[in-house]
C-alpha cells in the first residue's frame, strides 16, 4: 500500500479521538492549490509533446459521460434510498462529479505500480467536474425562472479547482517540457509530500463526519460503497473504448467512481438550498473517499487490466 | 433620533453565501460591510472554520434603520428557511454619520 494513505488513516484516528491536531486553514488551502496546479501542469507538459487534435473528440465523449452518470445515480437515491427529491439530486451531483484528491491518490498509486497513463487525463478531470452539477440542479428544480444562473455559472466555472486546473494545463502546455524544469522541484518533486499532508487533513475532516454517519444510517454507507463500482465500470469501459492505456483507463474509472466534496457542496448549497448538505458530504467524504483510496483504486486498476486483456 | 445614531446589523451565516449576500446588501442600500470568518455552534450543529464548505462568516453592516429593515425583510424571506442564519440588530452611535 502506498504510504501516503497511512497519513489519511493517521488523520482519521486523530480526529476520532479528538486530538488537537489541526492544519491551519491557510495551509490546507495552499496544499490544495499545489495539488491542483501540479496535476494541471503535469498534464499540460505532456500534452505539449503531442498534437491536440485527437484529444478533443475524447474530451467531448468524457463530457457526455459527465451528464449521463447522474441519470443512473438519481433514481437509485430517489427510489431505492427514498431520499427526497432535493437530496437525491444533490447526491447525483456529488457522485457524478469528481474528486481531485481521489485522482491524486490514484496517480500516486499508479506511480508505485510503475503504470504509465495518458497525458490527457487532467483534461478529462476538468471535463467531468461541472456536467453532473448542472444535471443535479436540473433534477432538483427543473428550469425555473428564479434560478440565479449568473451567480451559479460564476460558482461553477470560476471555482478554485477549475481555474487552477485549466491555468496549470495552459501554463504547462505553453512552457513545455524544457520551460517547466525550474518549477519541477516545487510542483513535481514534492507531489507525494504535499499529498501526504493533504490526506492528513482529509482524514481529520472525514473523521468529523463520523457522527452524521450514525444519524444517516446504513443506506448511505451502502450507497457510498456500492455506487462507485458501477460508475467506475462505465468510466473504465469508456476509457477502454477511447483507446486509453491501462493506466488511463484506470484513472478514468477512478474519476467516474469518485465523488466530489468541494465543488459540489458549494454549488448545491447555492442552487439547491433545500437539500441537506451533510447528507451528501457524509456520503462522499465519510464513505466513498476512504472506500476509493483503500479498495476502489486497486480494484479499478484490476478492472482496467482485465478489460485490456479481454479486449486484445 | 439623533443624527449620528445608526443600526448595527449582524448576520452570522454560511460562508458559501458570502459573495451573493454582500452584493445584495449593497443593492439594498448599505454603504459598506465588514466580513469576518466565524465558528461556533447553533441549531444546525457545530460549524467549524477548518475548511471552506463548512465554515461560517459574520457580516456587519452599519446603516440607517429603514435600510436595516429592508435587509432584514429580504434575508428573512430568502434565506431563513434553508440556511443556517442568525441575525441581530443593535443601536450604535457613529462618529462620522455622513459615511453611513
Amino acid at each position: 500500500m502506498d504510504p501516503v494513505i497511512w497519513f489519511f488513516l493517521l488523520g482519521v484516528v486523530a480526529g476520532l479521538f479528538r486530538s488537537e491536531l489541526r492544519l491551519p486553514p491557510a495551509v490546507y488551502d495552499l496544499l490544495s492549490v499545489l495539488l491542483l496546479l501540479t496535476i494541471g501542469l503535469k498534464g499540460g507538459v505532456e500534452l505539449a509533446r503531442q498534437p491536440l487534435g485527437g484529444v478533443l473528440p475524447q474530451a467531448a465523449a468524457v463530457l457526455m459521460m459527465g451528464f449521463v452518470l447522474p441519470l443512473f445515480i438519481f433514481p437509485v437515491a430517489r427510489y431505492l434510498g427514498r431520499f427526497k427529491r432535493a437530496d437525491a439530486a444533490s447526491l447525483a451531483a456529488h457522485y457524478g462529479s469528481v474528486s481531485v484528491a481521489t485522482y491524486a491518490v490514484a496517480v500516486a498509486y499508479l506511480g508505485t505500480k510503475a503504470v504509465t497513463f495518458d497525458p490527457q487525463l487532467p483534461v478529462f478531470l476538468v471535463m467531468l467536474e461541472i456536467p453532473a452539477l448542472i444535471a443535479g440542479i436540473l433534477f432538483a428544480r427543473g428550469i425555473k425562472k428564479d434560478t440565479r444562473w449568473g451567480a451559479l455559472a460564476h460558482e461553477l466555472f470560476l471555482g478554485k479547482s477549475i481555474v487552477l486546473l485549466v491555468g496549470g494545463l495552459a501554463i504547462g502546455w505553453l512552457a513545455g517540457p524544457e520551460g517547466i524544469v525550474s518549477l519541477e522541484p516545487l510542483f513535481f518533486d514534492l507531489f507525494k509530500g504535499v499529498l501526504a499532508l493533504f490526506l492528513l487533513e482529509m482524514g481529520l475532516i472525514a473523521a468529523s463526519q463520523a457522527r452524521s454517519l450514525r444519524d444517516h444510517g446504513l443506506f448511505l454507507v451502502a450507497f457510498g460503497i456500492l455506487m462507485p463500482i458501477p460508475l467506475a465500470c462505465v468510466g473504465a469501459l469508456l476509457g477502454w473504448s477511447l483507446g486509453l492505456s491501462v493506466g488511463g483507463t484506470a484513472l478514468l474509472a477512478t474519476l467516474a467512481g469518485s465523488a466530489s466534496y468541494i465543488a459540489a457542496p458549494a454549488a448545491m448549497r447555492i442552487a439547491v438550498p433545500d437539500a441537506n448538505p451533510t447528507l451528501s458530504l457524509t456520503g462522499s467524504l465519510g464513505v466513498t473517499f476512504p472506500f476509493n483510496i483503500f479498495i476502489g483504486i486497486p480494484l479499478y486498476l484490476s478492472i482496467a487490466h482485465w478489460l485490456h486483456r479481454a479486449g486484445s | 433620533m439623533k443624527p449620528n445614531n445608526r443600526k448595527l446589523l449582524t448576520v452570522v451565516t454560511e460562508s458559501v453565501l458570502e459573495q451573493i449576500l454582500c452584493d445584495e446588501l449593497m443593492e439594498l442600500g448599505a454603504s459598506g460591510y465588514t466580513v469576518v470568518n466565524a465558528r461556533g455552534r447553533g441549531s444546525r450543529t457545530v460549524r467549524e472554520a477548518g475548511w471552506d464548505t463548512n465554515s461560517n462568516i459574520r457580516i456587519e453592516v452599519v446603516c440607517e434603520s429603514d435600510t436595516a429593515d429592508r435587509i432584514i425583510e429580504h434575508l428573512r424571506e430568502r434565506y431563513y428557511e434553508n440556511y443556517a442564519m442568525i441575525l441581530y440588530i443593535a443601536d450604535v452611535a457613529v462618529l462620522r454619520p455622513e459615511k453611513f
